[in-house]
């Protein structure tokens, strides 16, 4: 068992009004060194595969048909053992 | 007339108000289907309405997009049948690579409710958009939250070649009259075979008096004889 995560992002130059509006809240709290904010989403599951490769394949597969619009987003996936809990 | 069909998803909440508006234009019931329907009969037109299918889970019209029903409505599609998506059918149809671009969320950070004009365009190269007069100007509400539209600069110049951006908000001189800050104030887009449109705002919110218009009502009719 792997577990995976996908960080989803807006791509450069998609306009991100909820970063903006964040970013204005933390300047209004005397945050001014934040810039630049953008959001994003993180899907995380457990995948029930063994080779590393070949669960990134997947998961890539699955980011294309559904979990991402790549229209405007880019994806990161990272793919690791699972930590087994105690 | 038309031989019209509606599809509903868990979360459509817009599919009673089109259906008894195309009853009123047609004098018939369309036909109703349901999201996990695996055959659909042949149809001039089907309608995706609004509504917050899967609860806009992962994004708007995302999970909708994926039902089983969509085989069937792809081919529709391929077999150049009409179709028409409102507002979360519109996002549908954007999620489902039917029409190009996606649809974000409001640059106002607000859930827009309320009546927009609106411009037609090309309807000599949108067969579904054939019986509109060009330039005419219709008066329908929006309500939506994710209503920015957005396509690159390379997809936008492609579509505005081949004659795909079809509703715009009209720029009345007021402030907001683009409700949502889409690019190029586009409300509404078709396909390259200019048989699948896409809009942003509700006709069926405007198709009788007691509604305070029936501009909506025209754009449906326009579209139902344009299918027929």
């Amino acid at each position: 068992m792997l577990r995976v995560t996908i960080t989803i992002s807006l791509k450069d130059g998609v306009l991100d009004p909820e970063g903006q509006a964040i970013e204005h809240s933390l300047g209004n709290l005397g945050y001014h060194e934040a810039s630049d904010i953008r959001t994003g989403r993180i899907i995380s599951f457990t995948i029930d595969e063994t080779n590393l490769s070949r669960a990134n394949q997947k998961v890539a597969k699955m980011c294309e048909t559904l979990l991402v619009n790549t229209v405007i987003e880019n994806y990161d996936i990272t793919v690791e053992d699972q930590v087994e809990d105690e | 007339m038309a031989n019209v069909a509606v599809i509903s998803f868990p979360g459509s909440n817009c599919d009673r108000d089109i259906i008894t508006a195309v009853k009123h234009i047609t004098g018939t019931d369309p036909a109703q289907y349901w999201h996990k329907e695996t055959s659909m009969d042949k149809h001039d037109l089907v309608i995706l309405p609004g509504g917050f299918s899967f609860g806009d889970y992962l994004r708007c019209g995302a999970i909708a997009a994926r039902s089983p029903i969509m085989d069937e409505m792809m081919e529709h599609v391929w077999r150049g049948g009409y179709v028409l998506g409102i507002c979360n059918g519109f996002q549908i149809l954007t999620e489902a690579g039917i029409l190009p671009g996606t649809l974000m969320r409001n640059k106002q950070l607000q859930f827009v409710c309320r009546d927009v004009m609106l411009t037609i365009h090309q309807t000599e190269s949108n067969a579904i958009l054939a019986q509109c007069k060009e330039q005419m100007q219709l008066q329908i509400p929006v309500a939506h939250n994710e209503g920015n539209y957005f396509a690159d600069p390379d997809t936008l110049k492609k579509m505005a070649d081949k004659g795909q951006i079809a509703v715009t908000y009209t720029n009345t001189g007021a402030e907001n009259y683009n409700p949502n800050g889409a690019i190029n104030d586009i409300a509404g887009v078709t396909s390259e075979n200019g048989r699948v449109l896409g809009l942003m705002p509700h006709p069926e919110r405007k198709a009788e008096d007691i509604h305070g218009g029936q501009d909506g009502r025209l754009l449906l009719t326009s579209v139902i004889e344009a299918a027929s």
